[in-house]
């Protein structure tokens, strides 16, 4: 059962329209509508707040400022999740960053308080605030750890002289821009209380933590809090904590002693959810002429809040990429007065590779050297940095399978050389990686009378196929079909997990799982004879008390294979077919791993052509913030597009061999668009996205 | 056609209409300013159809109106008095699925499920633009006759519908399931 | 969305009378007017619903011209037979803009009037000379990829979205308006004006005016196109694009329309560029050189420098590729 493409179980739910995300339920009754109002200045405060004409518009039944919202507690940035920090929201006349909300208007209809918020008079008195990240480059810091509690540098050898000695050498800076996850379902939430008890119909892809920080931002007691998360419209990291929507409910929930909900619209996500920091990375490369890397350097450094530190471990792959025996990694942060920022899809590992498989494209280049065979003559024989070995280390067969059926042969070798009619053609290829985790999770099954299995988890599926994959895990570990399993996740009441992020989910929640199903089994051999209700659970422990994370490197691989078409007079660059190869230890669904791994890679192709949130540096702005203008790939971007998974079961990882792979699948990919691009036209663009007018001074005049 | 009538009414009510949504009518008393899609959603609790902008940017809130698909969002509920309204749910249910609903869960045509709804009922809307042999932006010389739905057809035919999950290979095989006649 | 009254015209003369009352618009399709009310850019207190009048057919010109309804749907007109095989250059234009569903919701009134994209416009916070006449321009010195380089002030360098219009001023189209003074009809080019100091006044139509059709005079000879050059491969507004018509005969060009997109407040005929090629062989120097003549006065204003050369690139393309055809057809 474990690995077979079986049918999403929640499928038939979904296509049918019936599935409820977090706006769409209805049991408690009909709610009050939630319209937050945002900041217009990006840093400041508050002079004067007039919320009369807002009052009386009609239909109206709160409107929350911070004059009349109650206290809530201040975070505490010593811990270390920022998600499960407390999250105040109205909480001062100060603003901190553009769109920081300022009111939340609740009146009967979605119509009345959206017209309502906008009849609330706010004057301000603003200051002069840092958003140019170019101009503020000088005040960048070394933070203590960056994402994920990594080591914020690393250094073996001595970089310097190893390449400065280097007898190639690439030394480029690259840049990547504001990228925001932009889930089809908007940050939306409900929340309703009975008593002193608060339930929170909520999108929200890790419960514990939401759970946590709404009960320390208001002050209640943990068990009090209920979230509830059934079905994510997607989430990408987005929604690994809760935002001022979730509290906003809560708060005037409250108040009102009704159901509230309130959902962002499109724009406001662009201000109140946290992008991926836009970075500027120097990668310098020191090769022999064999191609044989004596140097590798990754400097990054990125964007933080001031307050709300956050570092994505953008030169943390770098460490385990390729062999050379002098290296050196290091992550700075500049603050600004911006929103935080938060994980998007691969932190780190997207726009980090971005820039090193660019810069491994470039020496390739500069050796003379087919880029899949550089990749190969440096392939390391140990972790090189932790010294360790790797668990389960397939790159190489990642590389020459994809080469081979990609047709990598048949590459156009020098640049600007092949056409197809308008179009240049050119094909590009990089390598993917990323670490894989392992978090805390408990599960607990429960066998009725009815021969129906019960799992039960806070677990969320936010499209990844969490329900699926624990269907076929309890199916195979009970012995029971699938019909007679019954999962139930998306709940904090139940089993904590450490949720869906990093990728660690589906591996986390089947070890559980597959744990809570043996124990289960013993005791149903103990209780031979007596039918009845039998529950049992099972855990998993976090990596760092795991001694295989700590004896090996245990990581995903791929290798992604590009080809684009450059229109030879407009720049214009369309995808025209890509391919991955991936190992990911076992996969637990074919269709489901498939469909993750080319979800990734789509997300590669737009951060190297289309994404780009850009900042007004006068007000501190987003100014594309809309689905018109921040533009993600539509159908027609992805012609031609397919991931192929490589048998595998990494033994180190778990019991069930399985590693994370949500994210693999967007790391690299925009290098190998991105390499394409430089293959198709002899234009190597560094500052992403590579849009057509980066291209354009590039391309030769058309003759006749 | 209507089978059965329901009335709803609207905190503040302004208007009263008449819808017909899936083959039944309502009388809805309802604030001018509601789109359909806050209506469907929000009076009827049609919650299929979904908002994903609000603002006509990603084809979430399709649904098909007189056979035809339109973004719900862009559009007043108390402009479709007497409009044959069919949203996800008038298409088929979980357990009696549409053939494309049912092709779309074999292909895995989606992972979040969010854009969805309106994938499906564009698809629907697209397939009858095809037969009716409308031209697309694909469509190399507008003045042939007839359509065929190739790859290129499909996708650009198909690209108001974001899915930010990019299940669009999926979504293709799916609707080209349905024009081969795999799935009946 | 500000509050609004709600009333369904059943005629044309009823809703021009109706839409007289001081705050009242008329909706369309609404694709555009609901998009910029849900944003209080728009703030119209009584709506008079214009969609269902009878102004949706398309009927032939004794002329040898064809009359579009104004309230034909965008997605019909590119549908239409007559349409698709005597003036391809509006088929395509047409089906390069937008989505499938909003094209059948969108009217070619509507479209005519939709506003532009400018994210300052969109943007309550911001200044903007055409939503607060007076207030400034934030576009001048913010981001501006996306603005204007032809027939821009320095009070608005906004450009006009529509793909369509661009087709439409290729082929001469003039625009029936109704108002309480009696119909009239204006050539495209007059309709639009160019911002100068009052970009809040995009058209000629007076208020209370509603455009009733579109009037295509008969095919100018020759082949047709139009190219759209957009930063997705589709559902995305235009960075440049250009309708061309060109006639040749034994390799010299005999007549040639040039419109383009994506640079102005308006629609923009190049006449400069038609002049040029007219009478000419038709060379790749010959394009470059009615592109540069089009070019000629163009401004960039930062990051909208490259649409220049985009756009000079786009029309020798169209050209060639036209002129491909015509070398075909021979
Ligand atoms: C996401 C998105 C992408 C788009 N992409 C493109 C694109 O790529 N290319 C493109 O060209 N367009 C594009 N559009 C714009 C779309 O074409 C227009 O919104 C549409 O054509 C407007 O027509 P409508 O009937 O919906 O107008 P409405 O919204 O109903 O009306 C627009 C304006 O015109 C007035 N009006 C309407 N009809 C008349 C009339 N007969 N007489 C007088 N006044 C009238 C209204 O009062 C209103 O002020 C896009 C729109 C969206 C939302
Ligand atoms: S360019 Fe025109 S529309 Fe844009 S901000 Fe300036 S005045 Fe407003
Ligand atoms: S919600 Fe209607 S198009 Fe996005
Ligand atoms: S399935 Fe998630 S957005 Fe399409």
């Amino acid at each position: 059962m474990i690995g077979q493409a079986l049918n999403r179980v929640d499928g038939p739910l979904k296509v049918g329209g019936r599935a409820a995300y977090a706006y769409e339920h209805w049991e408690a009754g009909q709610p009050l509508y939630g319209f937050i109002a945002g900041a217009t200045i990006g840093k400041g405060r508050i002079t004067k707040i007039d919320i009369a004409r807002a009052e009386r518009s009609p239909g109206v039944r709160l409107v929350l400022t911070h004059r009349n919202a109650p206290e809530q507690n201040a975070p505490d940035f010593s811990i270390t999740s920022q998600y499960s920090r407390a999250f105040p929201v109205l909480n001062g006349p100060e603003i901190h960053y553009y769109g920081e909300p300022v009111a939340l208007v609740v009146a009967e209809t979605f119509e009345q308080a959206r017209a309502a918020a906008r009849l609330v008079d706010v004057e301000y008195a603003a200051e002069a605030g840092h958003y140019d990240f170019a101009a503020r480059q000088n005040n960048a810091y070394a933070p203590k750890k960056v994402n994920a509690g990594l080591p914020t540098d690393s250094a073996v050898g001595d970089f310097d002289a190893g390449f400065a000695g280097a007898a190639v050498k690439v030394d480029q800076r690259y840049s990547t821009p504001y990228y925001f996850s932009q889930a089809m379902e908007p940050h939306a939430a409900m929340a309703v209380w009975n008593g002193d008890d608060l339930t929170i119909y909520v999108t929200d892809q890790i419960l514990a933590e939401g759970r946590t920080c709404v009960a320390s931002t208001l002050r209640i007691d943990l068990q009090r809090v209920h979230l509830i998360s059934p079905y994510i419209g997607g989430g990408f990291g987005s929604k690994l904590g809760l935002h001022h929507e979730a509290i906003l409910a809560a708060l005037a929930a409250r108040e009102v002693k009704q159901p509230v909900k309130v959902a962002m619209t499109r724009q406001q996500i662009f201000h109140l959810v946290g992008p991926r920091p836009t970075t500027s990375q120097r990668v310098r490369l020191g090769a022999g002429k064999d191609g044989r890397l004596v140097a590798i350097g990754h400097d990054v450094t990125m964007y933080t809040n001031p307050e709300w530190e956050y570092a994505e471990q953008t030169a943390a792959t770098t460490r385990s990429l390729y062999a050379a025996p002098n290296r050196l990694t290091r992550h700075r942060l500049t603050p600004l007065d911006r929103q935080r920022g938060e994980d998007v899809r691969a932190p780190g590992e997207a726009p980090g590779l971005l820039a090193v498989e660019s810069a491994m494209d470039e020496l390739a280049y500069a050796l003379g050297i087919d880029p899949v065979e550089l990749r190969i003559r440096n392939e390391p024989a140990r972790d090189p940095e932790r010294d360790v070995p790797f668990s389960d280390r397939r790159l190489v067969e990642c590389l020459r399978e994809g080469a081979r059926r990609f047709g990598w042969e048949e590459r156009p070798v020098s640049p600007a050389s092949r056409r197809d009619g308008r179009w240049l053609v050119g094909y590009g290829m990089a390598a993917a990686i990323r670490m894989h985790f392992q978090g805390t999770a408990k599960v607990r099954v429960r066998i009725g009378r009815d021969g129906i299995a019960v799992v039960q988890s806070d677990m969320t599926d936010l499209g990844t196929g969490t329900y699926t994959i624990l269907t076929q895990v309890a199916a195979d570990a009970l012995g029971l079909p699938i019909e007679r399993v019954r999962i139930e996740i998306g709940k904090s009441d139940f089993p904590e997990s450490s949720g869906s992020g990093g990728s660690w989910g589906a591996a986390n929640s089947s070890i559980a799982l597959h744990r809570a199903c043996k124990a289960l089994r013993e005791k149903i051999e103990h209780s031979a004879g007596e039918p009845g209700d039998l529950e049992a659970e099972g855990e998993v422990a976090g990596m760092w008390k795991e001694p295989a994370y700590q004896a090996y490197s245990i990581h995903t691989y791929g290798a992604h294979f590009a080809e684009v078409g450059v229109d030879a007079d407009t720049a214009e660059i369309r995808l025209r077919r890509m391919l991955g190869v991936f190992a990911v230890g076992r996969a637990l669904n074919a269709k489901t791993t498939r469909s993750q791994l080319i979800g990734g890679m789509t997300w590669g192709v737009s951060a190297a052509l289309h994404e780009e949130a850009v900042v007004d540096t006068r007000t501190g702005a987003f100014v594309n913030r809309d689905l018109a203008e921040y533009l993600v790939p539509v159908n027609a971007d992805i012609p031609d597009l397919d991931a192929i998974v490589l048998d595998g079961f990494d033994d180190k990882a778990n019991v069930l061999g399985a590693k994370g792979l949500g994210e693999l699948g967007i790391c690299g990919a925009g290098a190998a668009v991105a390499n394409a691009v430089f293959n198709a036209t002899g234009v190597r663009v560094r500052d992403f996205p590579i849009t057509l007018d980066k291209v354009l001074p590039g391309l030769p005049l058309a003759e006749a | 056609m209507a089978v059965s009538s329901n009335d709803v009414k609207m905190k503040s009510a302004g208007i009263g209409i008449a819808l017909t949504v899936n083959g039944r009518a309502h009388r809805l008393e309802l604030d001018p300013r509601t789109s359909l899609l806050d209506a469907l959603r929000e009076l009827l609790h049609l919650t299929g159809a979904k908002k994903g902008c609000d603002h006509g940017q990603c084809g979430a809130c399709t649904v098909l109106v007189n056979g035809r698909r339109i973004n719900s969002c862009l559009t007043l509920a108390v402009m479709h008095e007497d409009d044959d309204i069919v949203t996800i749910e008038g298409l088929g249910k979980p357990e009696a699925l549409h053939p494309l609903q049912a092709a779309f869960v074999e292909r895995d045509a989606f992972q979040c499920g969010y854009c969805t709804p309106g994938q499906i009922c564009s698809a629907i809307g697209m397939l009858a633009e095809a037969r009716a042999g409308w031209p697309s932006h694909a469509t190399v010389d507008v003045a042939a006759e007839g359509t065929t739905l190739t790859g290129a057809e499909i996708r650009e035919r198909m690209s108001g519908n974001i899915c930010r999950c990019a299940a669009y290979p999926n979504i293709v095989a799916a609707i080209r399931d349905i024009v081969e006649g795999v799935h009946r | 969305m500000r509050p609004f009254t709600y009333e369904r015209a059943t005629d044309p003369r009823a809703a021009v009378a109706a839409v007289s009352r001081t705050g009242a618009k008329f909706i369309s399709g609404g694709t555009n007017l609901l998009d910029l009310m849900k944003l209080d850019i728009e703030q119209p207190s009584h709506l008079v619903d214009i969609s269902r009048l009878p102004l949706k057919n398309i009927e032939e010109l004794p002329e040898g011209g064809i009359r579009i309804g104004a309230q034909a749907a965008n997605s019909d007109v590119a549908a239409d037979r007559r349409v698709r095989t005597r003036y391809p250059v509006l088929s395509e234009a047409l089906v390069a803009g937008a989505s499938g569903q909003l094209r059948n919701m969108a009217s070619i009134g509507g479209n005519l009037l939709q506003r532009t994209r400018c994210p300052y416009f969109y943007d309550t916070a911001a200044a903007c000379n055409k939503r607060v006449p007076g207030s400034g321009c934030a576009a001048l010195d913010g981001f501006n990829r996306v603005h204007a380089i032809l027939g821009a002030s320095d009070a608005c360098i906004a450009v006009h979205p529509s793909d369509m219009a661009v087709a439409m001023t290729a082929l001469e189209a003039e625009i029936e308006l109704l108002g309480d003074q009696g119909a009239r009809r204006v050539a495209i080019d007059d309709f639009y004006r160019l911002p100068g100091d009052t970009p809040h006044i995009e058209t000629v139509l007076q208020p209370g005016e509603m455009i009733t059709g579109v009037i295509l005079p008969a095919p100018p000879p020759g082949r047709q196109g139009y190219r759209k050059v957009r930063d997705r491969a589709s559902y995305a507004f235009a960075l440049v694009s250009v309708a061309a018509v060109v006639a040749a005969e034994r390799g010299t060009i005999t007549a040639a329309r040039v419109a383009f997109g994506g640079v102005a407040h308006k629609p923009w005929r190049s006449v400069e560029a038609e002049r040029i090629l007219t009478g000419q062989p038709a060379t790749m120097a010959n394009f470059r050189a009615a592109a540069e003549a089009a070019m000629a006065q163009a401004v960039g204003r930062g990051h909208n420098d490259f649409k220049i050369e985009l756009a000079k690139r786009t029309l020798c393309r169209s050209l060639a590729q036209l002129a491909g055809e015509l070398r075909r057809q021979l």
